[in-house]
C-alpha cells in the first residue's frame, strides 16, 4: 500500500471515526453532569427569551457598538480568515467531489485560480493571526498548547493543500498524500482541543443568550 | 499570600478538595461556558480593571483559569487522559492564593465581560461560580468572610451600636415619616440596605415616604431587615441562601406579595434572580425593586411626580440591576416623568462600566489602591457629559462614588433616584 492509498484509505476512516466518536463524547459528556434547574420567576415570556437566544447568534457575531474600538479589527481578522478557510474546503472542486462521496450531494464550486488567491489570502491572515497571538499580551498569556497545535495543523492542511494544487514540491501524488494525511491528522485532534468550537459556538451563544434574555438582562 | 488569606479559616488542606467540589458540582451549563472559551481575549476589552491598567491578569476569563484546570481534570470528557499524561496539574494553594486577588479584588462581578465573548459565553457567572470553591478553600477575603459570618449568625453583616430596628424607628422620627414596623400583616414586605441606615438614611426616608404617598400596606420587619447579601460577596453559597431565607421567612410570614428591594443592586441579583434556585422551589410572592415598583406605580397612575431641578443629571445603571438585573428601562421613566434632562455616559444602559465598588471590591482593604485607579474610566466618563448631577439608584454605588468624591476630591456627590422621587411626590389628585 502506498502513502496516498493509506492516507484516503484506513488513514482516513481511522481518523473519521476518532472524529465523530470523539465529538460526540464531547457533546454527549455534557449531558452526565447535572443540569441546574432555575426557579427565579421569568422577567419575559419563554417565547420571548428563546427568541433571545436566537438573536444572541447573530448578534454574536460583530461586537457591540460599545466594543467596536477597541475588539473590531481583530474580531475582523478572525473572520476573515474562517471565511476563507470555508471557502477553500467548500468550494474547490476538488473538495466538493470528495465530500460529495461522503454526503451523497453536489454544489458548485469556484475556478482554482480564485481558489488560490483565496488561498494565498487566508495563509497570510493565518499567519497574521499567528503573530497576533505571540505579540498580544492577553492572547499569550491565555493561549496554550491546544491554541498552538490547532493552528498548527490547520495551517499544515493549508499549505499542503496549496502545495498539491500548485505542484510545487514534490511528485503530485506525494503531495496530494501527505496533504491528506495532514486533513487526517486533523480530523484526529479535532475532537481534543479547540477545533470543537465549531460545534459549541452557536448553542452557546443561544443558550446564555436565551438566559440573559429570560432576565430581561443585556445580552 | 496575603495577610487576610492566611488568617482566613480552614484554610490550606482545603484546596484540593475544593477544587475537587468545584469540578464535581460544576453542572452541565458552566462546563459548556469553559469548553467554549477560544482564548480570544476579547473579553479583556470590556473589563475596566484590564482597560485601566492594560495588565493581562486582569482578563476576565483569565480569572477562572485555575477553576477551568480543575474541571478539565477532574471531571471534563477527557479528564482521564488530562490526568493519565499530566496534561493538567492539579491546583496548589499558592495558586490559589495568588486567584484571590484576581477574583476577589480586581472583580466587581459586573458582567459586562459577558457581553462582548463572541462564544457568548457568560464569564461572570463562571467568576461567580468561581469565588464560591474560593470560599470552600478558605480564601475569601477577610472582609467579606466576616461579614458574610455574621450576617448569617446575625441577620446583620457587623455589630451596630443600637439595634437596626431601633435605627429604623429614630430615622422615623427624624425625617418625620411613619417607619411601618413589624405590622402582622402587610401587602409589601420592605427591606434596606444597612448602607443607607448607617449613611444615607434620607434614603430610608424616602422609602417610607413613597410608600406611605402610595398607601400601600407594608412593613419593615425586625427579623428580615437587612437588604444585603454578604454571603453572595464572599462566595458563600450555603450562608447566602441562610441569609435570603431571612426575608423569605418574613416575607411569607406577613403574608406579603411583593418583596420590594431597596436601591441595592447586589441585593436585586441575590433575591431576585438567585434566591429561588437556593430556596430549592419558586418563591411565593414576587420580587421587585424598588426603581421597577415606582415606574410601575408611574405606569398606572397612582405615582404622580413634580418637575425636579432643571440642571441637567447624568444616570450611572447600577450593574446588577440594569445589565444583569434588566431594570433598564425603569429608571429613565422616572428620570422623565420629572422632567430630569438626562445626558447619558458614553457607556450607559447594559453597557454601562461598573462604579468600581460592586462585588463586594468597596469593603476589601487592599483592593482599594487599584479600585481607586479603575474607577478614574467611570469618573472620566461621568466629567464628560457636563452634568451637574449624578443620579443612581443602588446605595454601594452611591458609597463608591462618596468614597470616590473624598479620595479625589472630585466635585461630584452621587444622589439617589429614589431620594429625588421622594422629594418631587404629588399628593394624589394633584397635576404635576
Amino acid at each position: 500500500m502506498d502513502l496516498l492509498h493509506f492516507a484516503r484509505g484506513i488513514g482516513l476512516k481511522v481518523a473519521l471515526s476518532i472524529f465523530f466518536l470523539g465529538v460526540t463524547w464531547r457533546i454527549v459528556s455534557f449531558a452526565l453532569l447535572r443540569i441546574r434547574r432555575e426557579y427565579s420567576k421569568p422577567r419575559e415570556s419563554v417565547s420571548k427569551y428563546l427568541i433571545g437566544g436566537l438573536i444572541a447568534v447573530g448578534s454574536r457575531s460583530w461586537p457591540h457598538r460599545e466594543f467596536i474600538a477597541r475588539t473590531g479589527a481583530g474580531e475582523a481578522l478572525g473572520y476573515s480568515y474562517h471565511l476563507g478557510l470555508f471557502a477553500v474546503v467548500l468550494l474547490f472542486t476538488p473538495h466538493i467531489l470528495f465530500l460529495g462521496s461522503l454526503l451523497g450531494v453536489s454544489w458548485p464550486g469556484l475556478p482554482s485560480s480564485a481558489i488560490t488567491i483565496v488561498s494565498v489570502i487566508t495563509l497570510t491572515l493565518f499567519l497574521a493571526v499567528l503573530f497576533r497571538r505571540v505579540t498580544n499580551r492577553v492572547m499569550r498569556l491565555l493561549s496554550n498548547f491546544d491554541d498552538y497545535f490547532s493552528w498548527f495543523i490547520t495551517m499544515l492542511v493549508m499549505v499542503t493543500g496549496l502545495a498539491a494544487t500548485a505542484h510545487i514540491g514534490g511528485p503530485y501524488e506525494t503531495l496530494l498524500a501527505v496533504h491528506i494525511l495532514s486533513v487526517d491528522i486533523l480530523l484526529i485532534w479535532f475532537p481534543f482541543g479547540k477545533l470543537m468550537h465549531a460545534f459549541y459556538i452557536f448553542p452557546s451563544r443561544a443558550i446564555n443568550g436565551a438566559l440573559l434574555s429570560r432576565k430581561g438582562a443585556t445580552s | 499570600m496575603n495577610e487576610s488569606a492566611n488568617k482566613t479559616p480552614a484554610l490550606q488542606g482545603n484546596v484540593a478538595g475544593a477544587m475537587k467540589g468545584f469540578a464535581q458540582e460544576i453542572g452541565a451549563l458552566s462546563a459548556f461556558r469553559l469548553e467554549s472559551c477560544i482564548h480570544c481575549g476579547i473579553c479583556a476589552d470590556a473589563c475596566h480593571y484590564y482597560i485601566a491598567t492594560e495588565d493581562p491578569q486582569y482578563t476576565p476569563i483569565w480569572k477562572v483559569e485555575p477553576f477551568k484546570q480543575a474541571y478539565k481534570r477532574e471531571s471534563s470528557a477527557l479528564a482521564p487522559l488530562y490526568r493519565l499524561f499530566g496534561f493538567k496539574r492539579e491546583v496548589t494553594a499558592d495558586q490559589l492564593a495568588h486567584w484571590q486577588h484576581l477574583l476577589f479584588d480586581s472583580c466587581n462581578m459586573c458582567g459586562r465581560c459577558s457581553l462582548i465573548c463572541p462564544m457568548g459565553i457568560d464569564v461572570a457567572a463562571l467568576i461567580e461560580q468561581s469565588r464560591h470553591a474560593m470560599f470552600e478553600a478558605g480564601l475569601a477575603p477577610q472582609e467579606l468572610y466576616d461579614k458574610a459570618a455574621h450576617q448569617q449568625l446575625t441577620g446583620q453583616p457587623e455589630v451596630s451600636a443600637e439595634p437596626y430596628r431601633d435605627q429604623l424607628l429614630a430615622i422615623g422620627v427624624r425625617f418625620d415619616v411613619d417607619i411601618p414596623m413589624d405590622r402582622p400583616q402587610a401587602d409589601v414586605m420592605l427591606c434596606v440596605p444597612r448602607t443607607d441606615i448607617e449613611q444615607y438614611p434620607s434614603a430610608v426616608a424616602a422609602l417610607a415616604r413613597v410608600m406611605n404617598n402610595l398607601g400601600v400596606s407594608c412593613t419593615f420587619r425586625s427579623e428580615g431587615l437587612i437588604a444585603e447579601n454578604y454571603g453572595y460577596f464572599a462566595g458563600a453559597k450555603d450562608w447566602q441562601r441562610d441569609i435570603s431565607l431571612r426575608l423569605i421567612e418574613q416575607t411569607i410570614a406577613c403574608g406579603a406579595k411583593t418583596l420590594l428591594l431597596p436601591e441595592c443592586g447586589h441585593a436585586y441579583t441575590a433575591l431576585r434572580w438567585e434566591a429561588a434556585d437556593l430556596y430549592g422551589k419558586a418563591l411565593p410572592f414576587r420580587v421587585l425593586s424598588v426603581t421597577e415598583f415606582l415606574a410601575d406605580e408611574l405606569k398606572a397612575g397612582h405615582l404622580k411626580l413634580g418637575k425636579a431641578s432643571q440642571e441637567t443629571a447624568t444616570f450611572h445603571d447600577p450593574c446588577q440591576l440594569v445589565r444583569k438585573g434588566g431594570v433598564n428601562e425603569a429608571p429613565r421613566e422616572l428620570m422623565k416623568a420629572m422632567n430630569v434632562e438626562l445626558e447619558e455616559l458614553e457607556n450607559h444602559g447594559g453597557f454601562s462600566f461598573c462604579c468600581g465598588g460592586g462585588g463586594g471590591v468597596i469593603d476589601i482593604k487592599q483592593a482599594a489602591p487599584l479600585r481607586y485607579r479603575t474607577m478614574e474610566v467611570k469618573l472620566r466618563e461621568i466629567d464628560a457629559t457636563g452634568a451637574k448631577t449624578l443620579l443612581t439608584s443602588c446605595s454601594d454605588c452611591r458609597r463608591t462614588f462618596d468614597d470616590a468624591q473624598a479620595h479625589f476630591s472630585w466635585d461630584k456627590r452621587p444622589q439617589s433616584l429614589l431620594e429625588l422621587v421622594a422629594s418631587n411626590l404629588l399628593e394624589a389628585g394633584s397635576t404635576p
